[in-house]
């Protein structure tokens, strides 16, 4: 009885998340859709690190860096670009982009000097 | 083992003769080769007249035919010095020398030029060296032609400023001004006075003579001498000829008393034992290493086989290792020093004396002589003669009674002599007895010289006995100078023991309980070997026995430890161990198909972001249309890719400072492009947003 409950409390719950997210404009969406691909990479590479093992391991976080460091910068350029959020209300969204952009060119200059 | 040992007899026995070095071989073959190799003229010719004549004297007392490979240079040489008036009286005298024995084809006009030429200088002439050069040159020139009048008239006053130079001991100064007196300058005076009497017109004054007669004598009571015999002239001066070696002052001397004794008809009492030790310095010297020194030696031996009235004989034996195994005979050779055969002579064998101790036993036994062989010949040995090494002392006595006054045989002449022979070896057998009875426990025969594998086993209550006979060939006991027994543990630590003697037994005996200390007690197999050997035992041995087993209680705590065992000296040399490298492991890497097949995978969120691009339908509607910012926008984009491909350069190959160089020129220009473009965008957006 209560399990049921839980499960169509859960469905319920997805469901108006769901609704909820289908209101999401479609440039936060294409950068969720970002993020999810550098994480999901990010977990491909410790995977094979599981299986494999960490050898060449400077390889290896720059690979899962470099993703995860995406990652975050998008996360940050979404916090930026999102018009609900006042904080950045004053900052335009291609400024946004231009450090977003910058910021990743220099990590991964980095990535590339710690790849080896 | 056997083959070491034998190479040590011998090298013992090298060492003995060369100890005392009494026997004294003539001139042989091998002083030819020498002279042949020392003397090679370089490119036919010599440096100088005096090589020449060196070279050809000792080729000429040595009987070596070289005369005409260096006649046609040689004369040349000597024509040129003689005829040319700036030449050095030096080289005057040496062209003359050379001619004495070339005969080389000169006219009378250049004798009469260097007659004329050395009587000069024989008046001016105030050095000791000058009147030798003078005086030689017309003594030779006298020898060479007979067109010239070299007879000096003036001969006593000559001879009176030579012997003004002479010492009161016998040495000569060199010039008057000249404190210093030599042998060597005695020797070139006398061959210089020599000269002044044979050229002497009326006869030198008599008393002149007998005062040089004296000279000789005191010269000779200046000789030094070693013990063997061998007498010398040693040379302490240096003088401006640089540094005379005993062995050219001893030849200068030697060929002044022979020129001395040719010309004067009176006997010059020369000491025959001296004139002998001379000779035998003379041979003792064995073959020089420098062609002067051998001209040295060959000439004064040829002086003094020509002396008059005491040509030394030498005694020489051709071996002085006497087997009596092999039934040697010990054979005598007299001859001159030159090698020539000595006169009808017999030699008899006096005593014999026991090396090492002054036993002596009188034999006087005459030696047979072998005219085969021009040697004299000891047919038997005498009967109290054993293995062993003694002293033969052997005499030459002349058969008639003219040619003692002609030779110096030097009195009795003492050989050592090593008479070797194959001891025999008898009752060796070792054996291990019980400590407390003295009891045989086990008991080996033993076969010595030969091969033995004995196996022994002892325990520290017992003992081990080593004994065997040794008889000389004759009979007598024989006291080998080495016998010894050595125990080799199997670790490396040995233990020697002399074995000691008693009459002709031999016996060791091993106490193993007095022992234990000294071989560390360390219980195990020792290896045995016995050495017997001496330089007049033919058959010495050094062999292994074989082994015994020691059986000995355990060391206590304070007990000492064995020594460490040398390292072999020449493993110094040898090959070093070899040294492997050690490198890191290679990592542990996967197979290549899991690797790959992981990159597919991490290309699939890329797809799927794709995928969801178009599931979001994404698009670049907002792309700038118009040209001047669609172009800066496009290279915004070519920018990034141009950076991106610069950092993979940086991975493959760039490093960090010319990719940051690059790096900075793109990001410029990247600014700039970015600039351009996202403002646009934003003003688009602004004015979208307004209207």
């Amino acid at each position: 009885m209560g399990r049921s409950s839980t499960t169509k409390d859960a469905q319920a719950l997805f469901q108006s998340l769901r609704s909820a997210y289908v209101a999401t404009p479609n440039n936060l969406k294409i950068i969720d859709l970002y993020i999810l691909f550098a994480l999901f990479t990010a977990v491909i590479q410790v995977g094979y690190m599981a299986v494999v093992g960490s050898f060449p391991f400077n390889s290896f976080l720059s690979g899962v860096l470099s993703c995860v460091g995406t990652a975050v910068l998008a996360v940050s350029l979404r916090i930026q670009v999102n018009k609900d959020n006042k904080e950045f209300k004053d900052l335009p969204p291609e400024r946004a982009f231009a450090d977003f952009v910058l910021c990743n060119l220099v990590l991964h200059l980095v990535i590339m000097n710690f790849l080896g | 083992m056997a083959r070491d040992l034998r190479f040590l007899v011998l090298a013992g026995l090298l060492l003995a003769a060369s100890c005392e070095s009494a026997v004294f071989s003539p001139v042989s073959e091998s002083h030819r080769s020498a002279a042949l190799e020392l003397f090679s003229p370089a490119h036919g010719s010599f440096g100088s007249l005096e090589e020449t004549y060196e070279a050809l004297k000792t080729f000429e007392v040595l009987g070596i035919e070289k005369k005409n490979d260096l006649r046609t240079s040689s004369c040349t040489s000597v024509a040129d010095t003689l005829r040319s008036t700036s030449s050095a009286l030096k080289d005057f005298f040496h062209a003359l020398r050379v001619n004495s024995i070339l005969k080389c084809k000169l006219n009378s006009e250049t004798f009469r030029g260097a007659e004329s030429r050395l009587k000069g200088s024989l008046h001016d002439g105030n050095s000791l060296i000058e009147f030798y050069y003078s005086i030689g040159g017309l003594v030779l020139l006298k020898d060479q032609t007979s067109e010239v009048d070299v007879h000096l008239t003036d001969a006593d006053r000559i001879f009176r400023s030579i012997k003004a130079l002479g010492q009161s001991d016998g040495r000569w100064r060199l010039s008057s001004n000249n404190p210093e007196s030599s042998n060597n300058a005695a020797g070139i005076a006398l061959e210089a006075l020599a000269g002044v009497i044979s050229l002497a017109s009326p006869h030198v004054d008599h008393s002149l003579i007998t005062t040089l007669k004296n000279d000789i004598l005191k010269l000779f009571d200046g000789i030094e001498r070693y013990d063997d015999g061998t007498c010398y002239f040693d040379e302490k001066h240096v003088g401006a000829r640089g540094h005379q070696s005993p062995l050219s002052a001893s030849a200068s001397v030697v060929r002044g008393i022979t020129a001395i004794a040719a010309v004067t008809s009176e006997n010059l009492n020369l000491p025959g034992e001296k004139i002998l030790g001379l000779a035998k310095f003379f041979l003792g010297v064995g073959i020089p290493g420098s062609a002067q020194d051998l001209y040295h030696q060959i000439d004064a031996l040829n002086c003094l086989e020509n002396i008059r009235g005491s040509t030394p004989l030498i005694l020489s034996l051709p071996a002085t290792v006497i087997s009596v195994t092999k039934k040697d005979q010990i054979k005598v050779r007299v001859s001159t020093v030159l090698g020539s055969p000595a006169p009808t002579l017999s030699v008899r064998l006096m005593q014999i004396f026991i090396s090492g101790t002054k036993d002596a036993s009188v034999i006087d036994k005459k030696l047979t002589f072998d005219a085969a062989s021009g040697m004299h010949v000891l047919e038997t040995l005498p009967e109290s003669i054993d293995v062993g090494s003694y002293i033969f002392s052997f005499e030459i006595i002349f058969d008639t009674p003219e040619h003692k006054k002609n030779y110096a045989t030097g009195g009795r002449t003492k050989v050592p002599i090593h008479i070797t022979g194959a001891i025999k070896i008898a009752s060796a057998e070792i054996a291990i007895l019980d400590g407390d009875h003295g009891s045989v426990e086990t008991q080996r025969k033993l076969n010595l010289p030969g091969d033995n594998d004995v196996a022994l086993s002892a325990n520290h209550l017992q003992k081990l006995r080593l004994s065997f006979d040794l008889t000389t060939p004759s009979g007598n006991a024989f006291k080998p100078h080495q016998a010894f027994l050595k125990l080799r543990h199997e670790s490396g630590v040995e233990h020697i023991f002399l074995v000691g003697t008693s009459g002709k037994k031999f016996e060791i005996i091993l106490d193993f309980l007095g022992l234990v200390e000294k071989f560390f007690y360390l219980s195990g197999r020792y290896d045995i070997q016995l050495t017997v050997g001496d330089f007049n035992m033919e058959n010495s041995f050094l062999q292994p026995l074989g082994y015994i087993e020691l059986d000995l209680p355990e060391a206590p705590e304070k007990a000492a430890r064995p020594p460490p065992q040398p390292v072999d000296p020449y493993s110094r040399y040898g090959p070093k161990a070899e040294i492997s490298h050690i490198f890191r492991a290679p990592e542990k890497r996967p197979p290549k198909e899991l690797s790959l097949a992981f990159l597919g995978l991490v290309l699939l969120p890329f797809f799927g972001f794709l995928a969801g691009l178009i599931h979001l339908r994404a698009n670049l509607k907002n792309f700038p249309k118009s040209t001047v910012p669609s172009t800066f926008a496009s290279l915004f984009h070519l920018g990034i890719a141009a950076v991106l491909a610069l950092y993979a350069l940086f991975w493959l190959k760039l490093d960090l400072f010319t990719t940051l160089k690059s790096l900075g020129l793109l990001g410029m220009f990247l600014m700039f492009v970015g600039h351009k473009t996202l403002s646009h965008l934003a003003s688009t957006s602004a004015k979208l947003k307004s209207s």
